[in-house]
């Protein structure tokens, strides 16, 4: 199996999938602890009405899901602040219409659409230069900006209302960590595709969340399993000839369920003592 | 005596329904001011017009002298996850946000004076475990300690007895009165048997505020303002509060 690392294609594929796992797990550790998995999803779904229109102008798909990633994301957080609509409809919103906009597009576009498999699943096998380059980048971003607000960005996350009171400027912390959110869900995509995308973003945070009750350790702990889990998975798609981003996230779903297990065995077994 | 917030005639609305109008109210150095009035008054609306989370349709609001560390605050019910991976001593600690602003460092001695302030407090053994283990009263504990830790310079509460129990009562409003030798306070309670044994001057806010400079309550400043209806009929007013209200000389 280890062969494989002598293609170059396969060495992208790795470092690519080790610059997602990172970016996800620290991202993900923030989404899930403030209860924003499903406006991810909401993002994650809009940013396709980008890719087909790309798509159907002949841009590069990826570079429309980010614009359309990024002014979902902001626009979502924008309008559920105002309180002039409630954030699950926004959400339910953005995330059909998106949906509906990108078949929209590929169907206008003359011609079949080779491709548009992988944008649903994902194929980090064809990751290209470029797009490790911008993985790198965005995962140098986040851990700076991790270590540089954590703990605004943390209590923030916790009790927004309490902060407005201290008139300390916490807008650009939410914008940073909402632009943030939106790239990490497109560069994952390369990975996951649209579909599972979500389950990079909360699977390993799950896992964690059964061992630590501390925002720190889970944030390491989610990125541990985020990036083992990833190579396990995408060694393990190359025997097995199933598409990578699938069997990470069956790799998760089998570390979770045995977690789950352990956990309550332990319980009944500290109990009987 | 020096000011510290002046709200000059300020109205407040909630999606166009007015709920407060022509409110003139200073908080100024040392002063430990409690705020009754009926449900729906507007007691809650005014706290967060002085606190800047809801802006006046109306009026204006001066904050004198820095605005770091101006308010300290204890909501009356805290809109936070209880499974949020926080423990207590990082909840205290985030008091000091406004001190520190975003680029701030945190260090040993911030760490030491959460854990001494919930020593304090009587929480100490609790302060590794997550917030939401804990039970009503204990929270409402850490939350003042979070409100306090930035020692700021106003400390606002609101409805702070509802989650004290009697044990503690006692030992939470001589706390109180000890914080009020280094900051003002502001709080609002329908418990008007605290209200008069703690606080040094009373505001009613029903839609408007009046203001009165003593903690003494007549009947008939209740029934001019429409004040405190339910306090009048509750079982529970103490005693004392009634015996006070000779007719004024």
């Amino acid at each position: 199996m280890f062969e494989l690392l002598n293609y170059t294609f396969f060495q992208n594929a790795l470092i690519g999938t080790l610059l997602i796992g990172i970016s996800c797990g620290l991202i993900g550790t923030y989404i899930v602890a403030k209860r924003m998995v499903f406006i991810s999803g909401g993002i994650t779904h809009a940013s396709f009405g980008g890719l087909g229109l790309a798509y159907f102008l002949g841009f590069s798909p990826l570079w429309g899901a980010t614009v359309f990633a990024l002014v979902a994301a902001f626009c979502i957080s924008y309008l559920a602040n105002n309180k002039r609509f409630r954030e699950d409809s926004l959400i339910g919103i953005f995330w059909s219409a998106g949906m509906a906009l990108g078949v929209l597009f590929i169907y206008l576009t003359p011609g079949y659409a080779p491709n548009l498999l992988s944008y649903l699943f994902g194929n980090i096998l064809t990751v290209t230069g470029g797009q490790l380059i911008a993985s790198a980048l965005l995962c140098g971003m986040i851990i700076l900006f991790f270590s540089r607000f954590y703990r605004p960005l943390f209590y923030l996350a916790f009790d927004k209302d309490y902060y407005r009171i201290h008139f300390i400027p916490i807008a650009p912390i939410e914008w940073g960590i909402t632009a943030l959110i939106a790239l990490t869900i497109v560069l994952c995509m390369k990975l996951a595709g649209i579909i599972l995308v979500i389950s990079y973003l909360t699977m390993p945070q799950a896992i964690a969340g059964m061992f630590y009750k501390n925002f720190t350790r889970q944030l390491w702990c989610s990125t541990l399993i985020s990036c083992i889990g990833s190579i396990i998975g995408l060694f393990a798609s190359v025997p097995l000839n199933t598409p990578s981003g699938v069997t990470i996230v069956l790799v998760f779903l089998t570390v979770f369920i045995a977690c789950y297990i352990y956990k309550i065995v332990k319980t009944r077994s500290t109990r009987q003592k | 005596m020096e000011n510290i917030v002046e709200l000059k005639n300020i109205a407040a609305a909630y999606d166009g329904n007015t709920v407060l109008h022509d409110v003139n109210f200073t908080i100024r150095k040392d002063d430990f001011i409690g705020i009754i009035g009926p449900n729906g008054g507007g007691k809650t609306t005014l706290l967060k017009v002085i606190l800047g989370l809801l802006k006046p349709v109306a009026g204006e609001i001066i904050y004198h002298g820095s605005k770091h560390s101006l308010f300290g605050y204890l909501p009356q019910n805290s809109r936070f996850d209880a499974r949020f991976p926080i423990n207590v001593r990082e909840v205290v600690l985030s008091g000091l946000l406004s001190e520190k602003g975003i680029f701030g460092k945190y260090t040993r001695e911030d760490k030491n004076k959460a854990d001494e302030l919930l020593a304090t407090y009587g929480m100490g053994d609790f302060r590794e475990r997550p917030i939401g283990e804990l039970s009503g009263g204990q929270m409402q504990r850490v939350f003042l300690c979070r409100a306090i830790i930035s020692s700021p310079r106003v400390l606002i509460l609101d409805e702070p007895s509802t989650y004290v129990d009697a044990k503690f009562e006692q030992e939470f409003y001589s706390l109180l009165h000890d914080l009020n030798q280094r900051m003002s306070i502001v709080m609002v309670s329908h418990d008007l048997g605290t209200i008069c044994s703690y606080v040094k001057t009373i505001a009613c806010v029903n839609r408007t505020l009046h203001y009165h400079d003593s903690n003494l309550i007549t009947p008939e400043q209740l029934q001019l303002y429409n004040c405190p209806i339910e306090l009048l009929t509750h079982g529970t007013v103490p005693h004392r509060v009634l015996l006070k209200h000779e007719p004024k000389a």
